[in-house]
């Protein structure tokens, strides 16, 4: 066998694969939303973006982050702007391009956003590997202990505000005749 | 186990396609998608710094900081759609390059 000229990358584990699978299933949906000319495409690209980062927390073994994405990302957010697309149907089938006037700007702002980010983390000599984690449950149990210790406070007020968001959403959007 | 640099990669991808769609798309409901999407991309760096960070199972910010925010963009989500809703029943559209009234 003839000698490469450069080392080949080791094989992925398997953790390694299901998250690389993952990764690709949100890249896609993330492409989906900025790219496809039918709003409604757009928002099937959100709901694969939104399970692949599920899936990317259950990998980190952040279970409960993870349920939380599906049923709040994905299914109260997807379903709400849903709706909203159906409620403001008429201008979404037109034959007009799907990107505004600044759209090349942005562009350039977008790709020079992904590699500054990409250049300095390459930079930084991170951790190689977490501690590992021997009991989930402990994980789950502290995060309720803290809500209603540590955390009790802004707790309390992002239920306030969870209220009057939504008060204010019903408020905003009803029919005023 | 996974690089913490995937999760970093993904999650700056998952940001510049957000900002994109936030900037440059024409729908107003598209650029609350990018909102969501760049929301998703800092939970990503969120959980995957208290994975690598020291004691993940004592020291719990990062999962608690990302329910503050899957919560906060619930809510945001929420009162963004009310109000395109609100300017489309004004408007008849929601063309981000036709809301130019308040333009000198």
């Amino acid at each position: 066998m003839p000698e490469l000229p450069f080392p080949l990358p080791p094989l992925p584990t398997a953790p390694q694969v299901v998250f690389i699978m993952i990764a690709v299933l949100a890249v896609i949906g993330s492409l989906t939303v900025v790219l496809a000319r039918n709003l409604f495409h757009s928002a099937l690209g959100l709901v694969a973006a939104f399970f692949g980062a599920a899936g990317v927390y259950i990998v980190a073994e952040a279970e409960f982050i993870g349920v939380s994405q599906v049923l709040v990302y994905v299914g109260a957010i997807s379903t709400l702007i849903t709706f909203a697309i159906m409620l403001t149907r008429g201008m979404m089938f037109g034959a007009t391009s799907p990107r505004n006037r600044q759209s090349g700007t942005a562009a350039i702002i977008t790709a020079l956003t992904f590699v500054v980010l990409v250049a300095l983390m390459r930079g930084i000599p991170w951790p190689q590997a977490g501690e590992p984690i021997t009991d989930g449950q402990a994980i789950i149990a502290g995060l309720g202990f803290a809500f209603v210790n540590q955390y009790v406070i802004p707790f309390l007020l992002l239920a306030m505000l969870l209220l009057v968001a939504l008060a204010g959403a019903i408020m905003l959007a009803r029919d005023r005749k | 186990m996974v690089p913490l640099t995937w999760y970093l990669i993904l999650a700056a991808f998952m940001f510049s396609s957000g900002l994109f769609a936030a900037l440059g798309r024409r729908n107003a409901i598209a650029v609350l998608m990018g909102i969501e999407l760049m929301l998703n991309a800092a939970n990503i760096n969120l959980i995957a710094f208290w994975r690598y960070g020291v004691t993940p199972t004592q020291n719990l910010d990062g999962q608690i900081f990302a329910l503050f925010v899957i919560a906060v963009a619930a809510a945001e989500v929420a009162v963004g759609l009310a109000l395109i809703i609100s300017v489309y029943r004004n408007r008849r559209t929601v063309n981000l390059d036709d809301l130019d009234i308040l333009k000198g």
